[in-house]
C-alpha cells in the first residue's frame, strides 16, 4: 500500500513540474516581447508621440497622433458596428436558435469567419467596398476590423448565455414574459460582465490588426478626421516604418508598438479587474 | 379514481381530464385525471421521477421551452383548455405562476424583481408600482427584511429571502394559481418552516399547487394531496384521508416508508 501510495506521489510531482515548465515556457515568451517592446519603445515614448504627427521621410522628430487617433476613430466606428450585431447574433444563437438549421449554418459560419484569415477580410472589404465606392477610407477600415470582431462577440455572447442555469431562464418565462424580454433583460444581464469582457477582448483582438487595414483605411501621413478618406492607424504605420531604413521611423515604429502592447494588455487586465468583485458576488 | 376527482369538480380551478405528457418517445404521464381546487393547497407526492413535477410543469405549459416534450388531453382553466395550440403561453404564464426548488431572483434589484413581473401586463405610475412592490413584498413575508434595501441585487439576499422573493415576484403580478415546485428543498428548517407558513396564509387567496419530497411538510399544509407513481396518478384525496385511510396498497407503502 505505501508503495503506491508513494508512487501517487511522485507522479503528482512530475505531473506538477511539467505543467511548471509548460508555462514557464508560455510566460518567458510573452515577458520577453514585452522586455524587447519597453527596452527598444521607451525611448522613442515622449509628449511629441501624442502632439505631432508622422514625420517625412529621413527628418527628424514627428510623432504619431495622426495614427492614435486614426486608429482610435477605426476602432470606435468599428466596435459600434460589431458590438449589437456580434450581440444580437449571439443573442439568437442562443436563445432562439438551439435547434434550428439556420442556427447551426449561423453557427459554423461564425467559426470560418473566426479563423479566416485576416488579409482575406481586408481583401474582400477592398473588393466590395474600396473599389465600388472609388477609394481607401476611414470607414472601408472600420467594416474590415468590425467583419473580424463579430464573430468573437457572437461566440463569446453564445457561450456566456449558455452558462446562464436553465432555472433562471424558466423563472423569466414563468412570470409571463415574451422571448425577447427574457432574452434582454434577464439572461443577458446575467452574463454581463461576461459579455462585456468578449466585447473588449475582441477590440483588443482588432487593435493590432494590420493586414485588413493596407487594404482598406490605407495610411494618412497627415492629421484627418475625416473616415471617408484615407485614414492614418498605429498598425499600418508600424508595418511601414518599421520595414524603413531611416532611424527616426523605426524607433516611431518601436514607440507604437509599445503602445498597442500597453493599451491591449490595459484592456485585459481592466477588463479583470474590473468584474473580478462583481462575479463573487 | 374520476369519480375522487369530480367530487370537487364545481369549485375547482384546474381540471385535469386524460392528460398524457410525452418526452420524446417516453410517456411520462399516463392518463392523468383530477381538479385541482379553488383556494385550498393541493400537494403532489411520490417517488423521484414519478411525473410530479412533469404535471406541475404543464399547468404553466412551462415543457413548451423544451422541443420534444408534448402534452395531450386536457387542462381546464375557466372552461378552456390550455393545452389548445391557439392558447396564448405567456397570459397562462401571468395567471399560473411558478416557484422553483432553486431560488432564482433575477440578476437586478429587490425591486426591479418584483416590478419587472408587473410592468409586463399592467401601465402604472411610479407610487402604484412602489405600492404593488410593498403589498407583494409583504404578502412573501419579506417586506421587513428588505424594506430598507430595495435597490440592492435580488442575489444579495439568503437562500431562504431569495426564495420569499421569488414567492413575491410570482404574487405581485396577480396570478390565481401558484405552482410551487419542492421550494422547500434547497432551504434549511427555519426558512422551510416560514415558507410553510407563507403557503397557508396564501391560500386565502391563491390555488394553490405544490409539489415536494417531504410527505410531512405534505400532510402539514395541503388539503388535497395526490399520490403519483411511475407516470400515474394512484390515488388523490383529502389530505388527512390520504395519510390516515389511504385506498391503495401502494399509497399506504410509500407513506409508510416501505418504499420510495
Amino acid at each position: 500500500m505505501m508503495s503506491l501510495y508513494s508512487r501517487r506521489i511522485w507522479i503528482n510531482r512530475i505531473g506538477i513540474t511539467l505543467s511548471m515548465v509548460a508555462m514557464s515556457l508560455g510566460l518567458i515568451a510573452l515577458l520577453w516581447i514585452l522586455w524587447t517592446l519597453f527596452s527598444k519603445g521607451f525611448a522613442a515614448l515622449s509628449w511629441d508621440l501624442f502632439t505631432q504627427d508622422t514625420p517625412a521621410p529621413g527628418s527628424e522628430g514627428g510623432g504619431l497622433r495622426n495614427a492614435i487617433v486614426g486608429s482610435g476613430l477605426i476602432l470606435l466606428f468599428s466596435m459600434l458596428i460589431a458590438t449589437p450585431i456580434g450581440i444580437l447574433a449571439g443573442i439568437y444563437l442562443a436563445e432562439f436558435g438551439r435547434v434550428s438549421k439556420f442556427a447551426a449554418f449561423t453557427r459554423f459560419m461564425t467559426d470560418i469567419m473566426l479563423s479566416a484569415p485576416s488579409i482575406v477580410i481586408g481583401l474582400f472589404v477592398y473588393a466590395l467596398f474600396v473599389a465600388t465606392t472609388g477609394g481607401f477610407s476611414g470607414w472601408a477600415g472600420s467594416l474590415a476590423l468590425a467583419l473580424i470582431a463579430i464573430p468573437v462577440v457572437v461566440r463569446t455572447t453564445e457561450n456566456m448565455l449558455k452558462l446562464v442555469p436553465t432555472s433562471l431562464r424558466e423563472a423569466a418565462f414563468a412570470v409571463g414574459a415574451p422571448r425577447w424580454q427574457v432574452s434582454l433583460k434577464v439572461t443577458l444581464r446575467a452574463v454581463k460582465s461576461g459579455v462585456v469582457t468578449g466585447v473588449l477582448l475582441a477590440m483588443a483582438r482588432i487593435t493590432g490588426e494590420t493586414a485588413p487595414l493596407l487594404f482598406t483605411a490605407l495610411n494618412n501621413q497627415f492629421f484627418s478626421t475625416n473616415m471617408s478618406e484615407p485614414m492614418g492607424n498605429l498598425p499600418v504605420v508600424i508595418y511601414q516604418f518599421a520595414l524603413s531604413p531611416y532611424e527616426n521611423w523605426v524607433n516611431l515604429a518601436w514607440a507604437g508598438a509599445l503602445l498597442i502592447a500597453l493599451l491591449v494588455l490595459a484592456v485585459n487586465i481592466g477588463v479583470r479587474v474590473a468584474f473580478r468583485n462583481k462575479d463573487k458576488r | 379514481m374520476s369519480d375522487q376527482a369530480m367530487q370537487t369538480g364545481e369549485n375547482s380551478a384546474l381540471q385535469i381530464r386524460n392528460l398524457d405528457f410525452f418526452y420524446g418517445d417516453f410517456k411520462g404521464l399516463k392518463n392523468v385525471n383530477l381538479d385541482i381546487a379553488h383556494k385550498k393547497v393541493t400537494a403532489f407526492i411520490g417517488p423521484s421521477g414519478c411525473g410530479k413535477s412533469t404535471l406541475l410543469r404543464t399547468f404553466n405549459r412551462m415543457y413548451d421551452l423544451y422541443p420534444g416534450q408534448r402534452a395531450e388531453g386536457q387542462i381546464l382553466f375557466h372552461g378552456k383548455n390550455l393545452l389548445d395550440k391557439g392558447q396564448d403561453v405567456n397570459l397562462v404564464r401571468a395567471k399560473i405562476g411558478m416557484v422553483f426548488q432553486k431560488p432564482t431572483p433575477f440578476p437586478m434589484t429587490i425591486y426591479e424583481n418584483i416590478a419587472f413581473g408587473v410592468r409586463l401586463y399592467e401601465r402604472m405610475s411610479k407610487s402604484a408600482m412602489d405600492d404593488r412592490v410593498e403589498w407583494a413584498l409583504k404578502k412573501a413575508a419579506l417586506w421587513g427584511e428588505v424594506k430598507d434595501k430595495l435597490q440592492q441585487s435580488g442575489l444579495s439576499l439568503s437562500g431562504g429571502q431569495q426564495q420569499r422573493l421569488c414567492i413575491a415576484r410570482a404574487v405581485a403580478v396577480k396570478p390565481e394559481i401558484v405552482l410551487l415546485d419542492e421550494p422547500t428543498s434547497a432551504l434549511d428548517p427555519i426558512s422551510t418552516a416560514k415558507i410553510e407558513e407563507l403557503i397557508n396564509e396564501l391560500k386565502s387567496d391563491y390555488t394553490i399547487a405544490i409539489v415536494t419530497h417531504n410527505m410531512q411538510q405534505a400532510a402539514r399544509i395541503s388539503d388535497f394531496t395526490a399520490f403519483m407513481y411511475l407516470g400515474e396518478l394512484i390515488e388523490f384525496n383529502e389530505t388527512s384521508t390520504i395519510f390516515m385511510r389511504p385506498g391503495k396498497k401502494q399509497t399506504e407503502d410509500y407513506i409508510t416508508g416501505r418504499f420510495g
